[in-house]
């Protein structure tokens, strides 16, 4: 052996070991103990750097949630996740997922290669790309430039805090506040970053916000908490989320979002979710609770779309606060899942001033043995003038296993509401799939071809670039699923 | 093109509904099956098409030297054979252009070809809408879906134009049509009709092949062919009924 060792094995010996301590003692000073208590939360805050007013609210929020219940209503199953067990503070992380591209899981490869991901950006995406960070930097800068010009503030949430701490302080927790549930309490005490949006004024925000073009981002956080602003009579289309398949050891996501439409304005929020699902046998996969809601003043709109295909258990209900008069919410939604996964997921449309309407458009796809819940609350108050509403529900099976289920509730106080429901549920065709057979179109491609065409309704309302890779997403989700 | 030899097929539930049925269909032919209901016609069309629900027990069918049975449904059609359903289906959402589109590039892609160009599909369109008088509106609007009888059926033979198979079978291609609809959709076939492909009518009436002419005649019944013969046995079944040459077959 000793014969053998080379001063080439030395150094390769030296280098490895240097990684790791390098790695550990990173890890050491970073990452809160395990646990959740008020020194944690105090320790999260410091990290941060936060003023007084927000480790307040941090500790309001932990107060509350120590005397709330993990809510059972759901039409999902799983084993509690242990509060106490979770680590709640890490240092975004700098260091690469992946150590060279060759590591990098030839499944995950293949799955980005089929959503037609360049190299670049798979390598990106990775964290395997070294030589194309310039590159994305010099993207992001000229990008941020241009929004600077406008006006346009879109940062990280901390950067927000230090930066802009008055919108911060005037708009958080207005919309979810701290008390509104379990997870959203959680969040509200825990939460590391997320995003923060803010636009001017009458201005029209000429590009998709994406999180995806924001330098710094890593990975995002467990719990992300998300504020956007749309001062008055000002637009912005904000896109969520990304396509390419999320691998993540964090186990419970329990982000927040909130949206804030003033007078005249409009905010279009894209979400394409696909986390780790867990594996064919259901064991793993993320566990996803959201919370998710947006406030509209008078004449303004807020409009939520979103392809959700990944995660083992999902929990959201994006919603509108039709506060303002001639205010219009809408929801469009596709749940697409597989093998064990398990979905509840819906919208609530509140309607609290005059002439306000919202429309919910929601497709739900099941395959394997999974289950797919819609569930809706449409309320609409006394003083609520004229309000309308449309939802329309669908559920397409492709296996005998799976379920597909629909809890629409509806509340009305105001007699002068038009409220419209329509469910079907359908069972994926062995005719159409015969039908594409014979024109030469072989099932796997049928199936993506006619789930495609049953959530054109919901891809039509996505950026159309979103909408390409939402498209491809669907049929790589439902893969091997016939029957 | 077609060598039929003596097959025999059922249902999954188990019953017989082929019981020795041969048929030989030369490139340049048309052949026209006629047959009183529950004689096997339509099953004939599945089993050929490679429908799930059937089994073959026995017999072969050769298709331009390949096994046609050893084939997977979308194989079959990228070989060159063409459906023409009774019942066309419906697929919301996926346009008719999109769905052709698809189809076309798989079979392209099947025969190592390059995928079509926009330029030449556009074009290939426009002929084939020409062909059966089909609406362009209709080549993009989904699927079958809100189309009327008439326009499903056309929209067959627009889809056959645009795949241009070696072997069509059209089953039962005329049910439902009114006259001029029923003149458009023959007009069509016969401008598709030419000495390299074949095309194989499945029919009830004898009315259909006033508009496209048989080069042969077969009546099936109880699953078998017990008759074959030119466009005169056509107007003799038409004339008669069925039950005659069932008598004859018996003697």
């Amino acid at each position: 052996m000793g014969e053998t060792y080379t001063e080439e094995d030395l150094a390769k010996n030296l280098e490895q070991q240097e990684y790791k301590y390098g790695f550990t003692s990173d890890f050491e000073s970073d990452k809160a103990p395990v646990g959740l208590n008020e020194d944690i939360i105090r320790f999260i805050s410091a990290k941060k750097e936060e003023p007084e007013w927000l480790l307040e609210k941090r500790l309001q929020a932990f107060h509350a949630w120590e005397k709330m219940q993990e809510p059972d209503w759901a039409h999902v199953n799983y084993d509690k996740p242990d509060f106490q067990a979770i680590s709640y503070y890490s240092a975004p992380k700098q260091t690469k997922k992946y150590e060279s591209w060759d590591d990098v899981d030839p499944e995950m490869k293949e799955t980005m290669k089929k959503l037609g991901i360049s190299l670049e950006e798979q390598q990106r995406l990775t964290g395997t790309a070294v030589d194309f960070v310039v590159d994305s930097v010099s993207v992001a800068t000229s990008f941020k430039k241009k929004l600077n010009e406008l006006g346009i503030i879109f940062c990280s949430f901390s950067e927000a805090v230090q930066e802009h701490p008055e919108l911060v302080k005037k708009y958080m927790g207005t919309v979810v506040p701290h008390t509104d549930n379990f997870y959203a309490a959680l969040n509200s005490a825990v939460f590391t970053d997320g995003s923060f949006c803010y636009i001017p004024k009458g201005v029209r925000c000429p590009m998709e916000l994406s999180t995806y073009f924001r330098i710094n981002e890593g990975g995002t956080g467990q719990f992300e908490r998300t504020l956007v602003v749309a001062d008055k009579g000002s637009y912005v289309s904000y896109l969520e989320g990304c396509t390419a398949p999320m691998r993540d050891e964090n186990q419970l996501h329990a982000a927040v979002v909130e949206l804030i439409s003033l007078d005249d304005a409009e905010i279009k929020y894209s979400t394409v979710q696909n986390w780790y699902p867990g594996n064919k046998e259901g064991v793993g996969g993320v566990f996803n609770f959201v919370t998710k809601r947006g406030l509209c003043e008078r004449n303004a709109k807020i409009s939520w779309t979103q392809v959700e295909t990944g995660s083992a258990v999902t929990w959201k209900y994006p919603s509108c606060v039709l506060k303002g008069d001639n205010s219009v919410g809408e929801f469009y939604s596709v749940a697409v899942t597989n093998n064990f996964q398990q979905a509840d997921t819906g919208s609530k449309m509140i309607h609290l001033g005059k002439n306000t309407s919202s429309t919910i458009i929601s497709k739900g796809i099941s395959a394997g043995q999974s289950q797919n819940a819609y569930r809706g609350l449409v309320q609409i108050h006394a003083g609520a003038e004229n309000a309308r509403n449309r939802s329309e529900c669908d559920s397409l099976l492709l296996s005998d296993r799976s379920g597909a289920h629909t809890f629409p509730y509806i509340e009305c106080k105001n007699n002068s509401a038009r409220i419209e429901h329509e469910a079907t549920t359908s069972k994926i065709g062995e005719d159409q799939i015969f039908y594409c057979q014979q024109r030469g179109i072989d099932p796997e491609k049928a199936i993506g071809l006619i789930v495609n065409g049953y959530c054109k309704e919901v891809l039509n309302h996505m950026p159309m670039e979103f909408a390409v890779e939402a498209q491809k997403l669907l049929e790589i989700s439902l893969e091997n699923s016939v029957g | 093109m077609l060598s039929i030899k003596n097959l025999h097929a059922s249902v999954e539930e188990g019953q017989e509904i082929l019981k020795g049925l041969n048929l030989e269909v030369k490139a340049g032919e048309v052949h026209a099956i006629m047959g009183p209901n529950g004689s096997g016609k339509s099953t004939l069309a599945s089993v050929l098409a490679g429908k799930d629900g059937y089994e073959v027990t026995e017999g072969s069918v050769d298709f331009d030297g390949t096994d046609l049975l050893d084939l997977k449904a979308e194989d079959r059609a990228k070989e060159g054979m063409f459906l023409a359903f009774q019942y066309p289906v419906e697929i919301p959402g996926v346009s008719n252009i999109n769905f052709l589109r698809t189809a076309i590039n798989e079979i392209r892609e099947y025969r190592k070809e390059d995928k079509i160009s926009a330029k030449d599909f556009l074009a290939k369109v426009k002929d084939a809408s020409n062909l059966v008088e089909l609406d362009n509106k209709l080549a993009s609007r989904a699927v079958n879906v809100g189309f009327s009888g008439g326009e499903k059926k056309r929209n067959e033979i627009f889809q056959m134009a645009m795949l241009e198979p070696k072997l069509a079978i059209l089953d039962e291609t005329d049910s439902g049509l009114d006259i001029d609809a029923l003149r458009i959709v023959s007009e069509g076939v016969n401008k598709l009709k030419s000495e390299k492909n074949a095309i194989i009518l499945i029919t009830h009436y004898q009315r259909l092949l006033d508009y496209i002419k048989p080069d042969f005649v077969h009546v099936l019944s109880e699953g078998q062919i017990i008759k074959t013969g030119t466009k005169e046995l056509a107007l003799e079944l038409e004339d008669k009924g069925y039950d005659w040459i069932n008598e004859e077959t018996a003697q």
